[in-house]
């Protein structure tokens, strides 16, 4: 479990790595392989196998239902909760398989971070809804160090300057665009290696999506996020490389260059250039 | 772009017809039919307000006087004599004192005298026995008043409290001309110098015409539904009202005024003459209040009691001494404390129900504490952890079957188990708790459950996200956010379980019991199984408790719905 300080450290750190990231030897984060997944009887995903580079960004594509946010909620387990859903295959995150018995699910998500399509602040006041994470994992030992994280996490998620004076008001009370870098902000507080984000920004308006694609920039210098996303434009312009999912099948996965300038597959270019839906 | 389907070719719709006769024709019907909603609405919410209201009315006018109790304020004379002739001044020597003769004398010097045995016997009887509790109260208080005469407050009896409530029941007529009565106490013979008496006499023989004809309708009604059984009870009754309008046509013949009549009462000199026999021109009777001298008097009065004295539970004498004690200010209204703190009693005016309140905290407190932890705990449970399997499902549909299960059959249960197989104390608390609280469990945890379920799983799923296990991210989000449900679920059962009177009788919650219990195993009843007692008793005085303690009763369930109400809108969450 990384230490409170060391989000100070990772932020000194140079912001080569994002680009770094896109060169030739890539330090694969998450690695998937053979993964089926079904809701009882149907079948959600088929045989995906993918790598994912550390602190880099990776973007999900696909029409809706082929099942993005399936494979994204395979990475933290966060499908355990569905009692009829089934995983099979292998998921490994820094070449560990996160569905061995051996591995803690509670200590996972605390490393695989998520931000749901909705905001959803706990319905407690913003300090607290970014403290939950830390104190729950024992990250602070004392009140000051909490509030520093806390602070830390705000201003990560560019929140601080709006929300500073006012720490003890309901999360809730937020407008979506502040809730949803509040949710960014709790689950940057547990410092995760990996961020799963399912539409981030899909309830928000341009503005406040660009604030967050800001963000997710500046988090890649530290994190590996793995994103989905319905828009192509939000896709191309923060994410390095792209996943292109159809009726549960990972079509075709590659550099976003090149997955948007010259697809392989043909069903990957009607994607792209709306020739279905 | 939800699918890869090319587009398809598009059937001709018909086009929305807006302005042919038929779609006018469906638009009126369709505003109609709000129309006819919205009428349905207003009268069924009409109906229910109305017999609301009726209830409520019935009852607060019937329950009200219970808060209001009559006692006589007199001057007592405490004599170190009568209480403590060894002069010990201790509290047992106190609480062994007989008061009575000291209160009789203190009322005998309240009223014209002397009254005779009779008279000094009902004069006693209009005190409660519990009549000298406020003075022994104060004597023990104060030792140091035994010998002087202390000003204090003796209970009434029932029937003098209820007939002092009672308004309107006496009328005077101040009489014209002047009557000289014969005697000063025993038979008074009256004679008047005219026809004094000939509107008295007039409006008695009225009397008897209007009770001659509802004997008459009587009759008539017991011979349309016939049978031999009544055929002597209808010969009686028409021979009595044949009777009565006889008597009643001769408007100058002698009346004799018995107890089916109301009773007249002549007051001159000071005095109070009871009526037995009325002609215009004289009356004889008897002298309740002895006169002060037998002379002649213009100034002297007709005094009425309109309820005939079959008909009434106090006698024309209490009512003359009552009158006079309240004519000299002797009478005196105030609150009926003891109402809230005695407890049950044989007599009216000494019955409370702080018995049945206490006894009432006491069930509520071991159903409360049983209930809520249970009840919430098996709730997240099943909401939360159980899996969904064949016997969670038989679980669940348990419940709810249980939650519709009659309560008496939960009085049976509770009889076997807790009382014949556990052998726990019978009447107590303890056990209606454990009986309550199997009532109310399947409530609580319906309802808590209807609270967890509708916190949404986003939060659930945003505790897990950072790296909570199941039951933190229950505990910490899940179960404050359904709280206000849950204690609104909690408050409705506890509200139902405070009106149940059926499972208690069985457990034997029934008994009378005097002691107000200190504890949940000692015997005690509860508020509704009071006024179920109550409303089984004869005296008027009680069916006036009972009312009261459906007052107190219902107090107690609108606190706790507005609570409920009060909990819900300041903890109402918008997702
Ligand atoms: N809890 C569930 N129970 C049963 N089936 C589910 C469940 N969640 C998803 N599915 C099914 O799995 C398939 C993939 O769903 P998924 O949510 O992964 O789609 P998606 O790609 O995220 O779509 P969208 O872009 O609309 O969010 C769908 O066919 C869906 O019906
Ligand atoms: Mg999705």
């Amino acid at each position: 479990m990384p230490e409170a300080l060391s989000i100070r450290t990772a932020a000194e750190s140079s912001p080569a790595a994002a680009t770094a990231a896109t060169a030739a030897p890539r330090e694969i984060k998450v690695t998937a392989r053979d993964v089926n997944v079904s809701y009882g009887e149907k079948q959600a995903l088929f045989d995906v196998d993918v790598d994912i580079a550390a602190r880099s960004v990776m973007a999900f594509i696909g029409p809706s239902g082929c099942g993005k946010s399936t494979f994204l909620r395979c990475i933290n387990r966060m499908n355990d909760t569905i009692p009829i859903c089934r995983v099979t295959g292998r998921i490994e995150v820094d070449g560990r398989d996160i569905y061995d018995p051996e591995i803690d699910v509670v200590q996972l998500r605390a490393r695989v971070g998520m931000v749901f399509q909705k905001p959803n602040p706990f319905p407690k006041s913003i300090y607290e809804n970014v403290a939950y994470g830390p104190r729950l994992h024992g990250m602070a030992t004392n009140k000051a160090e909490l509030d520093a994280i806390v602070e830390e996490s705000l201003r990560r998620a560019s929140l601080w300057k709006e929300v500073s004076d006012r720490l003890e008001q309901p999360g809730t009370g937020l407008s979506g665009g502040q809730q949803q870098r509040l949710c960014i902000a709790r689950a940057i507080a547990v410092s995760p290696e990996i961020i799963l984000m399912d539409e981030p920004c899909s309830a928000l308006d341009p503005i406040a999506t660009a604030r967050i694609e800001e963000l997710i920039d500046e988090l890649t210098e530290n994190f590996t996020i793995i994103i989905v996303t319905h828009s192509m434009q939000q896709a191309a312009r923060v994410s390095q490389r792209t996943a292109f999912f159809h009726l549960g099948r990972l079509i075709e996965e590659g550099p976003t260059e090149q997955i948007f300038s010259n697809p392989k597959d043909r069903r990957t270019q009607d994607y792209i250039t709306g020739r279905f839906g | 772009m939800t699918d890869l389907a090319v587009s398809r070719p598009v059937t001709a719709k018909p086009a929305l017809d807006v302005s042919s006769d038929a779609a006018k024709a469906r638009i009126r019907a369709r505003y109609r039919a709000e129309r006819r909603f919205r009428f349905y609405g207003i009268a069924a919410l009409v109906v229910t307000t109305l017999f609301l209201a009726m209830l409520l009315v019935d009852i607060v006018s019937k329950g009200l006087p219970v808060f209001k109790a009559h006692s006589l304020v007199l001057d007592v004379a405490v004599t170190q004599d009568a209480i403590d002739p060894a002069g010990k001044r201790d509290a047992a020597t106190i609480r062994a004192a007989d008061l009575a003769p000291v209160m009789r004398d203190a009322l005998k010097s309240a009223v014209p005298g002397p009254l005779g045995r009779l008279g000094d016997r009902t004069l006693v009887r209009l005190l409660s026995i519990g009549a000298a509790d406020d003075l022994v109260a104060d004597l023990l208080r104060n030792p140091a008043l035994i010998g002087s005469t202390i000003r204090t407050r003796l209970l009434l009896s029932d029937d003098a409290d209820i007939y002092l409530k009672a308004k309107g029941a006496v009328t005077s007529r101040r009489g014209d001309g002047t009557i000289t009565p014969d005697a000063k106490s025993g038979a008074v013979a009256i004679a008047a110098s005219g026809p004094a008496f000939a509107v008295d006499l007039a409006r008695i023989k009225a009397v008897m015409v209007e009770r001659a004809r509802v004997l008459e309708t009587e009759a008539a009604r017991l011979d349309r539904s016939g049978g031999a059984a009544v055929s002597d009870k209808v010969a009686d009754l028409r021979r009595e009202a044949a009777e009565l309008l006889g008597r009643a046509r001769d408007p100058a013949g002698e009346e004799t005024l018995d107890t089916r009549l109301p009773s007249l009462l002549l007051s001159i000199n000071g005095g109070l003459v009871k009526v037995e026999k009325l002609k215009a021109d004289s009356a004889v009777g008897t002298a309740l209040l002895p006169l002060s001298a037998a002379s002649a008097s213009s100034d002297w009065s007709v005094v009425t009691y309109a309820t005939p004295a079959g008909d009434r539970k106090i006698t024309d004498l209490e009512i003359a001494l009552l009158e006079h004690l309240r004519a000299t200010g002797k009478v005196e209204a105030h609150f009926n404390t003891r109402f809230f703190t005695s407890g049950d009693s044989r007599e009216p005016e000494l019955a409370g129900i702080r018995g049945a309140l206490s006894g009432t905290a006491w069930t509520m407190l071991v159903t409360l504490v049983l209930c809520v932890p249970i009840g919430v705990l098996a709730a997240i449970y099943l909401e939360e952890f159980a899996p969904k399997n064949r016997w969670t499902d038989i679980v669940e549909v348990n419940i709810n079957n249980l939650a519709a299960v009659p309560s008496i059959v939960f009085g049976l249960l509770g009889l076997a188990v807790f009382l014949n197989f556990f052998d726990l104390p019978r009447s107590a608390p303890l056990v209606g708790g454990l009986v309550l609280a199997l009532l109310v469990l399947p409530t609580i945890i319906i309802a808590s459950r209807a609270a967890l379920k509708s916190v949404p799983p986003s939060i659930k799923e945003a505790a897990l996200g950072v790296g909570a296990s199941h039951q933190q991210a229950v505990f910490h989000h899940v179960l404050p956010s359904a709280v206000p449900g849950i204690m609104t679920g909690t408050i409705i059962g506890m509200a139902h379980a405070l009106g149940e009177t059926a499972p208690l009788l069985l457990i034997g919650m029934v008994a009378f019991i005097v002691d107000v219990p200190q504890a949940i195993t000692d015997a005690s009843t509860v508020l509704p199984v009071q006024v179920y007692l109550w409303s089984d008793l004869p005296e008027p005085a009680f069916q006036e408790k009972t009312a009261g303690a459906i007052i107190v009763m219902l107090m107690f369930l609108f606190v706790m719905n507005a609570a409920a109400i009060m909990l819900r809108r300041r903890f109402e969450r918008r997702w």
